[in-house]
């Protein structure tokens, strides 16, 4: 078998805390990062993404602590994003057992952050995130540009310039999200992803829209991703991991069984 | 019980590797993460990780003054080499133009971008080759009881392994390629993927080798 489409959960955790409500009908507590993690490893999860939305800069450390507690316990990689500044801040996470740091805004702003970056600790740990919204009109060929502040800003940067160079900076992979798709359910802007992936050679996530079984598994037959990440759809119950996993295999897609 | 010392040299966060060995090893098992190789020598067993640029992997090696502390423990003690703790045993990297590793085996370490082309396209293949790839087992080994042929383990590395000994190789992986993805001789088993974020299958075989005596021998 070659080698496996990854299928990555995302949680939302706002002052160690998980929030937009994971649902699973077993569980305990479901705010709690760890047993929500450790649930998504038994069901097959390849990484879990933690997206740190903590307004306050006060509340920072306690990603890492909750970073921590679930490296302590669930085996398998974990990426951190959101609020990562400076190379410090890439090595705390690291240090409490995050195998992946994601960098989005700071790398717009800063994108010598990266570079810098993957010389510290190595490519293969910085994951540039890249929120893209399409700007061409109808009947223009197809254009992105990265927004930062959840897609709020413009920032006038063509998102496949921006790919190539976060490549050339040391990004050791992508995970790319359309603003224009993130939370409509309608599925993935494949044609966005498949650009995106077919013009680097370093791994891409697709992100951003999934509402179905058969959108994460067009991220991969059609949009080329090497890994899709979702969020509502496993949180909420509707799938499952192992679900998504069958109906991919199903689709001739290599999947971890 | 026995003392497991996982090597630190700076390259690469040893706490999962430390948490992994912690949830599968025998209660009375001491594990330590140090930098000292007087400790090096006097525990049992030793793991030996890393992450990051082979040469600066050489460099810290040398600043601590740990290669024969690294060397003997592979002459004598169960080892575990893990990632870059696989690579820097070979003889010389391709990495950062050229660098002289332990040379404690004969082969060399190669870029993929060498041998396949990068791309999304049918035939190549994405560098880093990141995410979870299947081990063909070529050595009925103790460290790999209880794990099927074929099991998933988790890679993250841009170089892979050239092994000139055949008799070493101990598993194999497929990435545009076949390149040996697990080595073993006598008391050393070494492998280019992380067991430590390999789920039940890595788990396994670190729980196999908490309970290794360093005989090459399966029963």
């Amino acid at each position: 078998m070659p080698l496996a489409k990854r299928i990555i959960p995302c949680l939302d955790v706002d002052a160690g805390r998980v929030v937009k409500g994971v649902k699973f009908v077993d569980i305990r507590d479901a705010g709690d990062p760890v047993e929500i993690a450790r649930r998504y490893d038994n069901e097959g999860a390849d990484e879990i993404t933690f997206l740190d939305i903590t307004a306050s800069s006060d509340n920072r450390d306690t990603i890492a602590q909750v970073v921590k507690k679930v490296a302590a316990q669930v085996f398998i990689p974990l990426t951190v994003g959101g609020g990562i500044r400076k190379v410090e801040d890439i090595r705390t996470m690291l240090n409490a057992g995050a195998d992946k740091v994601g960098i989005n805004t700071a790398a717009v702003f800063n994108p010598e952050l990266v570079q810098q970056a993957s010389k510290k600790v190595g490519s293969q740990c910085i994951v540039v995130s890249i929120d893209a919204k399409r700007v061409n009109g109808e009947d223009e060929p197809s254009k992105w540009e990265i927004f930062t502040h959840g897609g709020r800003k413009p920032t006038g940067i063509d998102a496949v310039e921006w790919a190539i160079k976060m490549e050339d900076f040391g990004a050791g992979e992508i995970l790319l999200t359309s603003m224009d798709r993130d939370g409509t359910k309608i599925g993935f802007d494949l044609e966005l992803t498949r650009t995106i992936s077919e013009t680097v050679g370093i791994p891409v996530i697709a992100s951003g829209g999934v509402g179905t079984l058969a959108h994460l598994a067009e991220g991969v037959t059609i949009g080329k991703a090497d890994a899709v990440l979702a969020a509502s759809i496993f949180h909420f119950g509707e799938f499952s991991i192992q679900q998504a996993k069958q109906y991919m295999a199903s689709q001739g897609i290599a999947v971890r069984s | 019980m026995s003392n497991i010392a996982i090597v630190d040299y700076g390259m690469g966060n040893l706490y999962s590797v430390a948490k992994a060995v912690e949830h599968v090893a025998a209660a009375a098992d001491r594990i330590s993460i140090t930098s000292s190789p007087k400790e090096i020598a006097a525990s049992d067993k030793i793991i030996f990780p890393g992450q990051g640029a082979a040469k600066d992997c050489m460099t810290a090696l040398i600043e601590l003054e740990l290669q024969t502390a690294i060397i003997d423990a592979a002459q004598q003690k169960p080892f575990l080499g893990i990632c870059m703790g696989m690579q820097v045993l070979m003889n010389t990297s391709e990495e950062n133009s050229g660098t002289q590793c332990l040379a404690f085996y004969e082969g060399g370490v190669e870029y993929f971008g060498n041998h396949v082309s990068i791309g999304a396209s049918e035939g190549s293949v994405k560098v880093p080759h990141m995410g979870w790839n299947c081990i063909e087992q070529q050595q009925n080994h103790p460290l790999w009881k209880g794990i099927p042929e074929s099991s998933y383990f988790y890679f993250v590395h841009s170089y892979f392994v050239r092994c000139d000994q055949q008799e070493l190789v101990a598993g194999t992986t497929d990435y545009g390629l076949t390149f040996t993805s697990a080595i073993a001789k006598d008391n050393v088993f070494a492998m280019q993927c992380h067991p430590e974020k390999s789920a039940k299958a890595g788990l396994q075989l670190l729980s196999n080798f908490s309970q290794w005596d360093g005989n090459n021998v399966a029963n």
